[in-house]
Parts: structure tokens; sequence; C-alpha cells
């Protein structure tokens, strides 16, 4: 569905993305995570040609872009760097002179479309006030509304849950879940780590320009080869299982073991109680702190940086 | 799209705003003149004026020399500046090249609705002043004095005010094309509107300069009166035909120049 060989920005001599090898199939969840300022929204604008790069090829369905974008972008619902709308005029005003500036937007379906658009974003009974009356939410779900108009086959949204409470946030991931079921490939971009764990199947991660990592999200949940064990008896299991003890917390242990049905035998068998037992797997936020550094929102003092 | 965008200018509550402006300035001088009955002597500017006091249905004429100097550029400038730049502070610029809407296209469907609000600004002035004139002077459409001297019936009249109300509607282009030009360099609409005032003022300062004759020329501002020799009898086509053709150079390099710079940016708003 989208394909990237070598792609690479700079703006000025700043270096914003560096040979970036993405690879999104079609009927993926696509999450790309990354720091503030690691080059996500550049990435976006560059599959969507908004902006051109310095060296690489881009292939989105099979074409390439920016040279052939005409073809691409009618099948292409997007959400670049927060919604934005005509302030004095109305969510479906906005909605119909959008559907009415390019090419697809049949006039006889605009406001059954328009409609259906902002029933799934749950906007299906807002009134005719201006955009400049709504909240933050209400603009985002307004340009999620926008990026579905045409039933699109490739959704790509950056920060799509940007100013939704919790039970919005909520909303859209089952939109989303939705839509890809339908066969919709969704890409996204994130600083956020539950919404990327909970919504993708797959996952690039992007720091200071380089995709350094890019896997079935699955595979990245590895176990570490230890187990978590939390007893009553938790002296006992310390010196039952002395040196395999890697942590204690309390009635916490943290074990070497790599089957944790053999070790609840031993424990059980040595007479001791346990409350819980666990094979210990990497979390994603345990595989991103891992290989990134710190965002560039963060300025240290330059002897403070390795 | 042109349609979308002329949707959108007639939407915006400042196109009428400026329009109604444009038209209320004309208005005031009429009412001055008319309760005072101090006209400037003939030959003064702007022109016209005087010659109105005798004859209302000469006051269009007045009204566009009364408008051209800093009124209708400024509102040319402030629209057609805010025609690609405004897009882009609002954000909305992404959405519509994503839509998708070429951006040669899109360009062409500023210019035109710019085109098409000049068009209704200048309109608008040469109407409402013409009713305005025939309501507060005595007013003969049929014997209308040209400048020569000589008279002109009211469909010579009519026409002649036609041919202004085009002269000074294309005059208004080049600061159009200049103002639109600045519009795809930068995000703020403020920044290129005041670009083109200031390419502006700095024409008209050098048009009245002896010691810049060598570029006179090539102003922008230069011929921006010769709409006034249409009133001659018989009419001097001399200084309009330099003029259309200064103001058709001037938008085709603006243009030209716009388009390079859009169709090969990065858009970062």
């Amino acid at each position: 569905m989208i394909t990237t060989s070598g792609l690479t920005k700079r703006y000025g001599g700043v270096l914003v993305l560096d040979a970036v090898d993405l690879s999104v199939q079609e009927g993926d969840r696509y999450g790309v995570l990354g720091p503030n300022g690691s080059g996500k929204t550049t990435l976006i604008r560059l599959l969507l040609g908004l902006v051109y790069a310095t060296s690489g090829d881009i292939r989105v369905m099979g074409q390439p872009v920016p040279r052939r974008l005409n073809t691409v972008l009618p099948e292409i619902g997007a959400l670049v760097e927060g919604p934005a709308a005509y302030e004095h005029l109305s969510g479906r005003v906005n909605l119909a002179l959008l559907d009415a500036a390019g090419p697809g937007g049949v006039r006889r379906t605009r406001n059954s479309r328009i409609a259906a658009a902002l029933d799934r974003v749950g906007l299906a009974g807002i009134d005719n006030r201006p955009v400049k009356a709504y909240s933050m939410g209400m603009r985002q779900r307004l340009g999620l509304a926008a990026a579905l108009l045409r039933t699109p086959r490739l959704l790509i949204l950056d920060e799509p849950t940007n100013g939704l409470d919790p039970q919005g946030i909520r909303e859209i991931r089952d939109l989303l879940h939705d839509l890809n079921a339908a066969g919709t490939t969704v890409f996204i971009s994130s600083h956020l780590l539950p919404e990327v764990e909970q919504l993708c199947t797959r996952v690039g991660i992007v720091d200071q320009g380089r995709l350094i990592l890019q896997s079935d999200l699955a595979a990245l949940h590895t176990p570490t080869g230890r187990v978590i064990v939390a007893t009553p008896d938790a002296d006992q299991a310390a010196v039952l299982l002395d040196g395999r003890v890697d942590q204690r917390t309390g009635d916490r242990l943290l074990v070497r073991e790599t089957d944790p049905a053999a070790l609840n035998a031993r424990l059980v068998g040595a007479g001791l109680r346990v409350t819980q037992i666990v094979a210990e797997h990497l979390s994603l936020e345990d595989v991103v702190l891992a290989v990134t550094r710190p965002g560039s929102d963060r300025v240290d003092r330059p002897d403070d940086r390795s | 799209m042109i349609a979308v965008e002329l949707g959108k200018l007639a939407r915006r509550p400042r196109t009428w705003l400026s329009i109604g402006l444009l038209c209320a300035l004309p208005v005031l001088v009429a009412v001055f003149l008319a309760v005072t009955e101090l006209g400037p002597g003939p030959g003064e500017q702007p022109a016209f004026l005087s010659a109105v006091l005798s004859n209302g249905a000469l006051f269009p004429a007045a009204a566009l020399a009364i408008v051209l100097p800093i009124f209708l550029p400024v509102a040319v400038a402030v629209v057609a500046g805010d025609a690609v730049a405004g897009e882009a502070s609002g954000g909305t610029l992404r959405y519509l090249l994503l839509r998708p809407v070429a951006r040669t296209r899109l360009l062409a469907a500023k210019l035109l609705s710019l085109v098409a609000f000049v068009l209704a600004g200048v309109v608008a002035v040469a109407v409402t002043s013409f009713i305005v004139g025939v309501a507060l002077f005595p007013s003969e459409p049929a014997a209308v004095t040209s400048v020569s001297g000589v008279t002109l019936t009211a469909s010579e009249l009519a026409a002649r005010i036609a041919g202004a109300v085009f002269y000074v509607a294309v005059s208004m282009l080049g600061v159009g094309a200049i103002a639109l030009f600045l519009s795809t360099v930068t995000d703020s609409p403020l920044a290129a509107a005041l670009g083109a005032l200031a390419a502006l003022v700095t024409s008209q300062v050098l048009v009245t300069l002896d010691a810049a004759g060598a570029v006179r020329p090539y102003l922008p501002t230069r011929y921006w009166l010769a709409w006034i020799d249409l009133f001659r009898d018989p009419i001097l086509w001399r200084d309009i035909d330099r003029g259309l053709g200064l103001q058709a150079v001037y938008v085709a390099v603006f243009l030209a120049m716009a388009w390079a710079n859009f169709a090969t940016k990065d858009i970062k708003s």
C-alpha cells in the first residue's frame, strides 16, 4: 500500500528524514511512533505530496508519488497536523465546499455522504453554528469526517485522537477498527504509546528522522525470559530460588525462568502459596524507550547529553 | 473549483464590506459637494469633480478617480494577498491540495475570483455613483461635455464610462498579481498585502519624481489615469494602449513567478 525507499528530506541544511524504508501492506493498521519533532509529520506530508523529497522514492498504491498524485489522492482520506476549516462557515458547509473543490465528489450524493460521514464521527446532530464556535474535539471529529467523505481505501491520520476526551478516543478507535475490518488500510502517527498499542497491528518507530524499527506489534511483545511471581511466602521463595531472583519488591519476585508452569509446580511442591505467576513480556514502552532518545522538545545543557 | 472559489468569496463578509466601503467614499464626497457646492477648480485633482457640479451624470467618472489612488488598490491587495496565504495560515490549503486540487488549478481559480472581485468592486462604484450623481446634482445624461469641450450623447457617455470601468479594473490586476505572488511566498496574508502596497507606494512616489524619469514608463501606476483620455474627443488611445500593455506584462511576469514558486513549494503550513 505504501512503500518508500531511501526517503530523505532536508529543510535547508537540516536533515529531517534520513533514508526511511517504510513498508505498509494493504489491510494493515500501521502506527508510526516517535517523540515530538522526530519527523512523523514530515513523513506524512511527503507521502501526501505536500512536500517534496530531497531523495528517495515513494510509492502509494503502486503509484509513484508525487508524480501520480492525482490518481492516488482521491482514494486517500487524510488528517495532517490537526484539522482545519473556514472558521466563519458551518461544519456542513465546510464539508460541502471541500467536496465540491475536487474530483469524485458527485453532487447528487453529496448531502447524504456528508450526513453519513458526520454520523460516523459522532456529529450527526450538528447545527449551523460556525466552526469558530466548535470545541477542539468537535474540530477533530469534523476533520475525520472530511477524511471519510468519499470512503477512501487508505486513511493517513496524523495524531487522530488529538483533543478528544477518553470517551472520544475510544469511539474513534472503534471507528478505525470498523473501517479497517471493512477493508480500509489505516496509517496513523502518534506519540502516544497506548493509542498505537491498542489500535495497530504493525508499528514503525521514528527517532531523529530515522525509521529505527519496523515490526508486527505481536513480535515486539517477546518474553524476556523472566517470570513475575507474587507470593505471600516471598522470603522462603527467595531462599528456594536462590541466585535466580533478579529483583524483589515486597512479595513480588522477578525470577529468571522461561517456563512459568514448571516454576509454579516447584514452588507449590515446596509448600509455598502463589497468588500470581506470569511470564514477563516486553511492553511497547520498553521497546520504544530502549531505541529512542529524548524528543526534540527537551533541551539539555550540552554537557548533560551523551 | 472556480465555482467553489467564487462561493467562498461571496460568503465572506469582508468581500461585501470592502465593496461597500469603496462605494461609500464617493457618496461621502458627493454629499459634501452637494451641500457646499464648493468644487475643486477645473483641472485640479480628483479629475472630473469640478464638472460634476454642473452635470451629475459625470459622477461615475469622478468616483473612479476618487477610489483609484488608494482605496481600490488597498482592497485588491488585501483580497489577493489573502488568496493563498490566507488558506495557508488557516490550514485549509493542505486539505484543498489533498482533496486533490492541482496547484496550478488552485492558483487559476484564485486569480479568476480576484478578477471577479475587482470587476464587482469597480462596477458597484460606477453604478452607485451614477445613482448618487443623478440624485444630488443637476443632470443631463444626454448632454455631457467631454474634457475637450465636445458634447457627448447618452450612449457615448455610457460606452466611455464602461471603457473606463474596464480600464480601471485592468489597472488593478498588476497590483493583484504582485499580491498574489507574495501570497504564495509567505504564509501571512498581511505581509503579502503590505508587500504589494509597498510596491505600489514606491511606484507612485517614483512616478512624480523627475530624477526617476528613466524608469517611469515601466512603473505599474504610470498609466493609471490614462482612462481620463477616454473622455477626450477624439479619444487619445496612446496612453491607454500602453497602460493595458504594461498591466499585461506585470500580470504575466508575476503570475509566472507565482506559479513557479507555488507549484514547487513545500507546503509546511
